[in-house]
């Protein structure tokens, strides 16, 4: 069995120069493969959440483990390199570097992590292969993978963001609003394709929306608002 | 390291037109800076090679400097001329080996009319103790035969097209280009074409003393007396014998005596007189042009930190725009130390692509003018690799555009830390 995907003990974060915590969650956990929907007001604190499971921020007290590894044991140099290894990241809008082909913005984990490229070695594949697999898979033509990430549609943009998310099978996939900038239909085949893909790669989802249409299809859907017990402060509920 | 190296590239070259113009404001300060450089240095190096072997140089009482300027490098022109019986005291000296006169003052098209002796040809020496060469021709015949001789410098030759045999009229006084008054009644003989020196004796019109009385002997105060004709074959018959000369090379049988020579020269009682050392007369002249040459210098440098300055704020503006990227790279697991270091390596990268246009920029000038320059003012260009102490210069760029670029890397770092994987807009 593997371990929790993510484990949250006690956890607190207050922004530098905010008057009271973003953040207070006693206890959090993702299983390995379990797909959350999380979801909760504009400024409630899902990003920052998201960044400090990343590690990206650090909590001013309280553990974040992830995939057994508890975070505040890494030097942060070494939580980057996990973070590069151990998490697929997608965001709402501006995933890719426009300077980048689609091709070359999903290979860009491997140029990071050599655990992602070790993993598609074990597999018996190159990055180049796993690459066209994928972009078959999230239904990316191969003759868009060539094209400057800046050409691509919102919607082509978002599934190149969800293959390089994928590529060398890390164990946790976070998207952060990632469907908020498609329309409807495409919203539901987006998600579809990635939850396919998650299933695929043996990964965990933790999926950050405030649309609550998306929801059913998740194996567990929580309000951050239930396990945060700091008061949201700015301006929340507006989008 | 090999990520960040991969996206500096691809993202330099994605911003490749909005940096091109600072860029380019990098290549010609860079430019200038070494060019500056290289003109100086060169300048020194084509003045040290002009003289050797002559121990002192005399002239009429006056500043050392001066004197080595109109007498060696035929730049400005003397107050005084000194009187031949002086001179022929010095040359009677014990100390002294030999005296070469030197009589300045007309011109030829521009160039310069050194009335001088034969000895000249023989006890001239530049760069490393070498000798004029005639490219063709001899030297000018003794008087009274060689008075209308005339043997030029290879500049001289080459501008004109002159060749042994042709006649050329000298003009009174050194106008530049512009004579004022032609000598024409009597014309020279070209008997000899030197070959290339890189020294002021390229650009020069020998003659004969002689040659210099006899074209002066129906004029006075500078300009012809009125009436007054004497044509070249009369001339022979008056005396013709110099007078006066502007300066004198002199070379002693031992140099250890030179301190004594010039010390007797300089007390001399019947006429005010100046002797100096070239070489120490040299250093002089760079001490004086030194502030002047390390002005122009630190103008150059002030021009490359402008330079610099531009390219790190057009990276510091683009920063606003690339904050979303940067955040996407701390997702993908870059550190802030890896975002600094992208934003330093694109700077850095800019910043050595400017130097290097800079260094073929100024490559491409100095081939180009090379021989403008030496033709019009006598200056060798050193074209090729760098010398020491343009290296040293480059480095000295490549170090401030190394602590420039920590500009934008340190606002990236900051950013990057500040942001993490979210951007507050
Ligand atoms: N980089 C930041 N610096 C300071 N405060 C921030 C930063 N990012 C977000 N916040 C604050 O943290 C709170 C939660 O923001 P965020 O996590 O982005 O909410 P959500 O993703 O749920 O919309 C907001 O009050 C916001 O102002
Ligand atoms: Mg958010």
């Amino acid at each position: 069995m593997s371990p929790t995907a993510v484990d949250l003990q006690a956890l607190r974060f207050r922004w530098r120069g905010a008057a009271s915590d973003c953040l207070a969650i006693d206890a959090f956990a993702l299983a390995p493969r379990e797909r959350v929907f999380l979801q909760g007001p504009s400024g409630s604190g899902k990003s920052t959440l998201l960044a400090l499971i990343g590690g990206v921020l650090t909590p001013s007290t309280g553990q974040v483990q992830v995939a057994g590894q508890a975070l505040s044991t890494l030097s942060s140099a070494a939580r980057d390199r996990f973070r590069a290894d151990h998490i697929g990241f997608i965001f709402q809008l501006f995933n890719l570097l426009p300077y980048l082909s689609a091709r070359d913005n999903i290979m860009l984990p491997c140029r990071f992590s050599a655990a992602r490229r070790q993993r598609l070695q074990q597999a018996g594949q190159t990055a180049a292969d796993e690459v066209l697999r994928l972009a078959e898979h999230l239904d990316l033509s191969p003759a868009l993978l060539g094209r400057p990430a800046s050409e691509l549609s919102v919607g082509q943009q978002q599934r190149v963001a969800a293959a390089r998310a994928l590529i060398g099978r890390p164990g946790l996939i976070v998207a952060d609003e990632p469907t908020s900038a498609l329309d409807a239909d495409r919203q539901s085949a987006f998600l579809d394709l990635l939850l396919g893909e998650c299933a695929a790669s043996d990964a965990a989802l933790l999926f950050v929306s405030h649309d609550p249409r998306l929801a059913q299809r998740f194996d567990r859907v929580l309000n951050l608002a239930d396990i945060n017990r700091a008061a949201p402060s700015g301006s929340g509920g507006m989008e | 390291m090999s990520p960040i190296w991969h996206l500096t590239w691809r993202s330099v070259a994605n911003r490749r037109l909005s940096v091109l113009l600072t860029v380019i404001a990098v290549a010609l300060s860079v430019a200038m800076l070494i060019g500056v450089e290289r003109l100086r240095n060169d300048a020194r190096e084509g003045f040290a090679r002009t003289i050797a072997g002559t121990d002192l140089v005399v002239g009429a009482r006056g500043g050392a400097v001066q004197l080595l300027l109109y007498s060696v490098f035929h730049m400005g022109n003397a107050t005084n001329n000194m009187s031949w019986e002086s001179l022929q005291k010095i040359a009677a000296l014990p100390q002294v080996d030999w005296v070469v006169p030197l009589s300045l003052g007309d011109s030829h098209r521009g160039f310069r009319v050194v009335g001088t002796s034969s000895g000249f040809f023989e006890h001239y020496r530049f760069g490393e103790d070498e000798s004029l060469r005639f490219a063709a021709g001899r030297a000018f015949a003794p008087a009274p035969e060689g008075i209308f001789d005339t043997v030029i410098g290879a500049e001289v030759a080459a501008r004109f097209g002159y060749r042994e045999g042709d006649h050329i009229v000298l003009s009174h006084g050194s106008g530049a280009g512009v004579s004022f008054a032609d000598h024409a009644d009597k014309p020279f003989t070209v008997v000899g074409v030197l070959a290339r020196s890189g020294t002021p004796v390229d650009r020069s019109v020998l003659v004969s003393l002689e040659g210099i009385e006899a074209i002066h002997i129906d004029w006075q105060g500078g300009a012809q007396i009125p009436g007054l004709h004497i044509s070249p074959e009369q001339v022979r018959k008056f005396d013709i014998r110099p007078r006066t000369a502007t300066a004198a090379l002199v070379g002693l049988k031992n140099r250890v005596t030179v301190f004594r020579v010039q010390r007797w020269v300089n007390t001399f009682a019947d006429e005010p007189l100046t002797a100096i050392l070239p070489g120490a007369t040299l250093q002089e002249l760079w001490n004086l042009l030194g502030v002047a040459e390390q002005a122009l210098l630190a103008v150059s440098a002030l021009v490359v930190v402008v330079g610099l300055a531009g390219l790190m704020a057009v990276m510091v503006a683009s920063l606003g725009e690339r904050r979303r990227e940067l955040a996407i790279l701390r997702a993908l697991g870059a550190g802030p130390r890896q975002i600094l270091a992208l934003l330093m390596l694109e700077s850095m990268t800019l910043a050595l692509t400017g130097i290097c246009a800079g260094l073929v920029l100024v490559t491409a000038a100095s081939a180009a003018l090379a021989p403008w320059l030496a033709s019009t003012y006598g200056l060798r260009l050193g074209i090729g690799w760098p010398s020491m102490s343009e290296w040293v210069l480059l480095g000295a760029v490549f170090a401030a555009s190394v602590l420039a670029s920590l500009v934008p890397g340190v606002r990236a770092y900051r950013y990057s830390v500040a942001d993490g994987m979210t951007i507050r807009m």
